[in-house]
Order: C-alpha cells, then structure tokens, then sequence
C-alpha cells in the first residue's frame, strides 16, 4: 500500500490539557482523508501539526517515509486551505495566486499560465485584477484554494474550508471539491465537523473526540458499524439502547428479542445496540411483527416522516419512514438481523481510585464521600460506582464535586450522561432527569437509587 | 430656543479654544516686540524667521531644527520599536500577555516629569554625558508605548491565519514578515510614528531633564528660557501660526483620505 503520510504515536497538550492522545493514522497517496468530530476534539491540532505550525509533543508525523518533525512549514510539500480564508487583503487576486510560485521563483511566463489555469479550474476566470475584499464568501474560498493547488502541493490541507459559506453555496463547494480531487489526483485531508460533509466527500473518515480516534473506516462502514455510542449518536439519528448478547447471532434490548448477524461477544453479555431510525420497519402482518408500539409523534422532515413511539416495553424509539402514522395509533415494527449494530460496552460502572479516610469516608477525585468501605484508614481502595449510583444537583452546593455536563445519549427510557468534573475527570451516569449540555452540576452518591451496590474492594487486590 | 442655546454654546466653546490661535496669528503680522501692542501691518516677522536675522534670539531657528530631528528620529526608532513589541506582545498568551500590555501602559499614565527626572537620574548613575543622544533615547522610551498601543489594534483585527498562510506557500518567516504581515500592519505604525512624532514635538519636561548642559534647546525648552529672560521673541508668532497650519493641512489631508477610503469600502 502506498502510504504518504503516516502518523505515529502522536501526543499533543496544550497546557496541562491533552488535546492529542497516542493518534496513530496512515494516509495512503491520493485519498481524500477527513478528520470529523465536535469541536475541541483535536482535528484541528492535528492538521496544523501536519502543516507544521504546531509542533508534536511525543510521536512523529512521516511523509513518504521521511520525519517531518523540524521541517518549517515553509519547506513543507504541503498546501493550506484555512477556514476563513485567509488571503492577503493588500494583493489582488492574481497576486494572491502567484504568491507561492514568486516566492519560488518561476518565471513570470510560467506563473501567468498556471494561474490562469487554476483560476479556470475553480471557475473564477474573469476576477484576476479583484482586489480580494470584494469577492464574496464564496468567491474567496475558491481563490484561497486556487491559491494553494497552483503550487501543486502533495497534500492538500483543508480546515473547514466550507463553514462560514450557506448551506446551499456550501453543498454545490462539496461537488465541486469533489471533482477537483478527482481532476487533481492530490491526497486531501479534510477537517470538518460536520457528518453529513464527511460522509459525502471522503474515501475515509477519520472520528475524533477528546483528542483520541474514535474510529477509521470508509463512510459506509462508519454509518453502518460504529464501533462506540459516540460514533453512533455523531454520526447521522439513532436509536442507541442498552442490551444484552443472549448468545452468538441472537440480542435483547428494548425487552425484546432479536436475531442479529453480530457474533463472538459471549453470552449473556452486557452491549450497546444500535438501530438507525430509517431501519425500523411498520408492518401489518402479524407474523412479521416483533414488537409493538404507539406513535407519540408525527412530524414532517422533507423526504420522510420522523415519528416517536413508546413501545409495550415502555422505551421510546425514533422512526423513521416516507408514510406518516396517525399520533396515537397502534402498530406493528420489525427490524432485520442485518440492520442491528452490536457494541461492545465502554464500561460497566464507573471505576475509581481513591483511599479510604475513616470508617465513613472515603476520598476520591480529592473530595470526601460518604462511604462505609470497612477497611482501615489510609488504605488505597478501588471504588465501583453504577451509573444509577450518582446523583446530580441543580445547586452546586449540594454536591460533594462540581461537574459540567459534557456528552448527552438518550437510551431509549433514560439518559447516559457524561460529567467532566472541574478537575478533568469524567465520570457518566444513567438518569432519567433532563439535562443541557454546558449545565453545572452538583454531583454526590446516592446508592438507594441503584439496583447494584457501591463495590468497594482493596486496590491491591485488584492488581493480583 | 433648546437649538439656539445648543448651538451658542458651541460658538463660545471655539472661540475660546481658538483665540488664542487666532491671537497669536494676527498679531504674527505686525513688528511690535511686545504681544499685543499693533504696530502696523508687516510681513517683516515671516521675512526674518525665514532668513534668520532675528530681532530676539537667533538660536530660535537651532532650536527648531533640534526639535524635527529629535523628533524624526525619536518617532522612526520607537516606531520599529514598538511594532516589533506590539507583534510580540501579540504572540504571547495569558498572564504573561496581561502583565506586559500593563507595564507598556504604565509610561503612558505616568506623568512626564517624574519619567523626565528618573531618566536624568539613570543617565547620571550610568555617567552618559547628556545631549542628543541622552534626549533621543529618552523620547524613544516615552514614545515606543504609544506606537504599541496604535499597532495592536492592526494585529487583533488582521486574520490569524495570515502569516501563516504565507509560511505555508513557501515563505520563510522573515518573508512572510516583509510581504504579508508589515503591509497589513502599515496603517497602524503610520499612525504610531505620527503619534510619536507628536509626543516627541512637544515635550518640555522630559528634555528639559535629559538634555545636559552644553545648551542643546528644543523649541519648547527654547520658549521656556527665552520667557524667562524677558518677552518672548517676536518671531515667534510667525513660527507659532506656521506650525499651527502645517497641522491643520495634514489634518484635513489624513480626515479626507479616511473620507476616501470608508466610501471606498461601502461602495464594494
């Protein structure tokens, strides 16, 4: 395979805050590459690290085998294409363009004619003698493209380059960056982050979120097979569901059970399962039917109809299908084995570390709980905590620790929400209240309101 | 009645401000040696300013010429000077970037004469033979601050992805400096050196501290003891009203220039 970048082992903090955790990626040569994920999630970082403006913490960045660590951006065979832009409002259009090959030095006849050429390539013909403040949105991106692949760089670099236009510029830009890669043969790395541009313009996505890589794959197998909850909730509507692997080929959710194709789990293992919306089918044989379900809500979305139902079970799905059913109606749905996507569970509980400060106290993520661990003292303990298990505060003082709430997942009958401490740590809880994303929270224990206990055992005995 | 009352008060509010100026314009074009007293119509004044046989002291036109060189050359440092900090300063982050912008403003508030003594006081620790050079240093360091000040801006505004857009297309960073990020902070040091030009034309008391005592005089230490000596020299209303006019042509020349360029940006 021809790889022409090639990441490895790469870190990179700002501050005390990792942005950038162990990425390790190939690019193969002529590939239109994207780095999807939520802002804050590193993509950004990571391009600007292959562009040479930051600098890696750990790792190395290779191209065609050799270590770009300490190449200046300048010498770099690579181009830019920076979000906003970024032309030269003191040249006009053409001088804008031939800014690169001036710099190195190509005769001026030389010049004239591959920026003519460019200028056709992104239909920007007639605006040569523009001062570049008078193009529109538009109009600057293409010349800010027009400005890096004049230089016929190796690898095209591309930071959101279509954010700041409308959606409708913005998806004609899609097709016509499309076909550049096509005509061009450069290798692109597109960030962006959003799924639906992703998803569109690339050979292969790259999923990022909290400075490590969710996922690689093309965009077929990132939609149809994520890997993790995150995957699945960023990438397009899903349901996501708490289940349980009854064995090879066979699943409970919803407390339902389906065949599915997803195999070599284990039995009765705890799993995240995922149903697309559009992959819920309305039937009226009864025999087909699998569960049933009252439509709560009908809304029209264009091409579709997005319908919420309660099943018997009492868990809410989102439908969705090119017929409307009456809000209030009985039906019949089915799902295909091959439309069930089975994940592995990220974790059971929340595991921590901490010791035990005396007979009722137990300190963790340097606070103290209110915890009897029977254990003497000082002694290092290893706490398991169930998502049920802690409980969130409107009133910051009420809770032991401040938290934000960081990343929201709606299970069907509850929600899975992910608390970054103000510390840093992460700690996720399964709660059937509304949160916000951005909310500040008191967070304390309270372990009536779960089914499984606080398990606390020696941190010692863990490490046999 | 409101409107009548506005715009009295606006009438008196100029001719306050402006009669001094007007005085001293008219009175610029009679020979009296005494301001006030009209002896006649005379272009004599400008005619001797102009060749130098002066009626009252004659070092007035050294003085002058003292005052445009300290100042060009105080304002053309401070102006490198200061754009190279300001860019700096831009680069930096948090607290570090806080306490410096504050220490660069604390010159600005500070009042002249205690930055005129305290310089005195450092050249004499040093043991620098004060004259020009003591002046020019000084007027560099009270003038660098205000070209920051006129620079940041420039630098807050411009797209920070600029620079290294040029790195990206080749240029090393002393190019992308001359070509991309200079041009775009010119307004800016323009009006930082203008400023510093400014400062530095009319400073009395830091001069008057920093400037030893092999009689270098700018025009403003000039005045100061050619008061003291007894009346002011005559041609110093000519030179007083010429200075007056140079100013007010360059005001009006930079206010329709800007006039130019907003309508230019609101016609695209």
């Amino acid at each position: 395979m021809d790889k022409i970048i090639e990441i490895k082992n790469l870190s990179k903090s700002f501050g005390d805050k990792k942005v950038l955790e162990d990425i390790n990626l190939y690019i193969r040569r002529g590939e239109f590459i994207t780095l999807l994920g939520p802002s804050g999630c590193g993509k950004t970082t990571l391009l600007r690290m292959i562009a040479g403006f930051l600098q890696p913490d750990e790792g190395s960045i290779l191209m065609d085998g050799k270590e770009l660590a300490g190449v200046p951006p300048h010498e770099r065979p690579l181009n830019t294409v920076f979000q906003r832009y970024a032309l030269f409002p003191h040249l006009d259009v053409y001088d804008n363009i031939a800014f690169g090959l001036k710099l190195k030095k190509v005769p001026e006849e030389e010049i004239e004619k591959r920026v003519r050429r460019v200028l056709k390539l992104v239909a920007m013909s007639d605006y040569e003698d523009r001062d570049v403040e008078t193009l529109s949105g538009g109009q600057q991106q293409r010349i800010a493209i027009a400005r890096a692949i004049v230089n016929q760089p190796k690898v095209l670099l591309l930071d959101e380059p279509l954010a700041a236009l409308d959606l409708k510029m913005r998806k004609d830009m899609q097709i016509e960056l499309k076909e550049m890669h096509k005509k061009l043969g450069i290798t692109f790395i597109y960030v962006t982050h959003d799924q639906e541009e992703a998803l569109t313009l690339s050979d292969t996505v790259v999923v990022l979120n909290e400075g490590r890589i969710q996922q690689i794959g093309t965009p077929v197998d990132i939609y149809n097979e994520p890997v993790n909850c995150f995957v699945a909730d960023f990438i397009g509507e899903s349901n996501i569901l708490k289940g349980r692997m009854i064995r090879d080929r066979r699943v409970a959710f919803i407390k339902h059970e389906f065949d599915c194709v997803d195999e070599g789990f284990g039995e009765d293992v705890k799993v995240d399962v995922v149903v697309r919306p559009e992959d819920i089918y309305f039937t009226t044989d009864p025999a087909k039917c699998q569960f049933k379900a009252k439509v709560n809500s009908c809304i029209f979305k264009g091409v579709h109809y997005e319908m919420w139902v309660d099943t018997d079970t009492g868990y809410e799905l989102m439908i969705q299908d090119y017929d409307p059913y009456p809000v209030g109606s009985e039906v019949m749905l089915y799902i295909d084995p091959d439309d069930i996507q089975v994940m592995k569970k990220e974790r059971l509980c929340n595991t921590l570390y901490g010791t035990v400060k005396d007979a009722e106290t137990v300190t963790l993520l340097d606070a103290d709980f209110p915890l009897k661990s029977g254990f003497e003292p000082g002694t290092e303990v290893k706490v398991e905590i169930p998502f049920e298990a802690v409980d969130l505060m409107d009133n910051l003082d009420d809770g032991i620790i401040d938290g934000e709430v960081h990343f929201i997942l709606y299970m069907g009958d509850h929600y899975h929400l992910t608390i970054k401490t103000d510390d840093g740590d992460f700690l996720w809880v399964d709660t059937n209240d509304i949160w916000d994303k951005g909310d500040l929270v008191g967070i304390r224990l309270n372990p009536e309101n779960s089914k499984k206990e606080i398990k606390i055992t020696k941190k010692d005995e863990q490490a046999q | 009645m409101k409107k009548f009352f506005a715009k009295l008060y606006i009438w008196v509010l100029l001719v306050v401000l402006y009669a001094p100026l007007v005085f001293i314009a008219i009175f610029s074009f009679t020979e009296s040696k005494v301001l006030g007293s009209w002896e006649g119509f005379s272009t004599d004044l400008y005619r001797n300013l102009l060749t130098g046989q002066m009626q009252g002291n004659a070092s007035l036109l050294a003085a002058v010429k003292n005052t445009v060189l300290i100042a060009l050359v105080a304002a053309a440092v401070s102006t490198l000077l200061g754009s190279v900090a300001a860019i700096g300063i831009h680069n930096m982050k948090g607290r570090a970037k806080k306490a410096v912008t504050f220490l660069n403003n604390i010159p600005m508030i500070n009042p002249d004469i205690i930055t005129g003594v305290s310089l005195f006081l450092l050249f004499v620790f040093l043991h620098f033979s004060q004259g020009y050079l003591t002046v020019i240093l000084a007027h560099i360091t009270f003038c660098t601050p205000y070209v920051v000040l006129s620079v940041m801006p420039k630098l807050q505004q411009m797209n920070p992805n600029i620079y290294e857009a040029a790195l990206d297309l080749g240029a090393t960073p002393q190019v992308a400096l001359r070509k991309v990020l200079i041009p775009q902070l010119r307004p800016g040091m323009v009006s930082g050196f203008i400023l510093a030009f400014t400062m530095s034309l009319d400073d009395f008391a830091v001069t008057f501290f920093t400037r030893g005592t092999i009689g270098l005089d700018t025009l403003s230490t000039y005045i100061y003891t050619d008061a003291r000596k007894g009346g002011l020299t005559p041609e110093l209303r000519p030179l007083m009203t010429l200075i007056f006019l140079v100013v007010l042509i360059l005001l009006i020349i930079i206010n329709i220039r800007q006039d130019r360029l907003s309508k230019l940006k609101e016609n695209r």
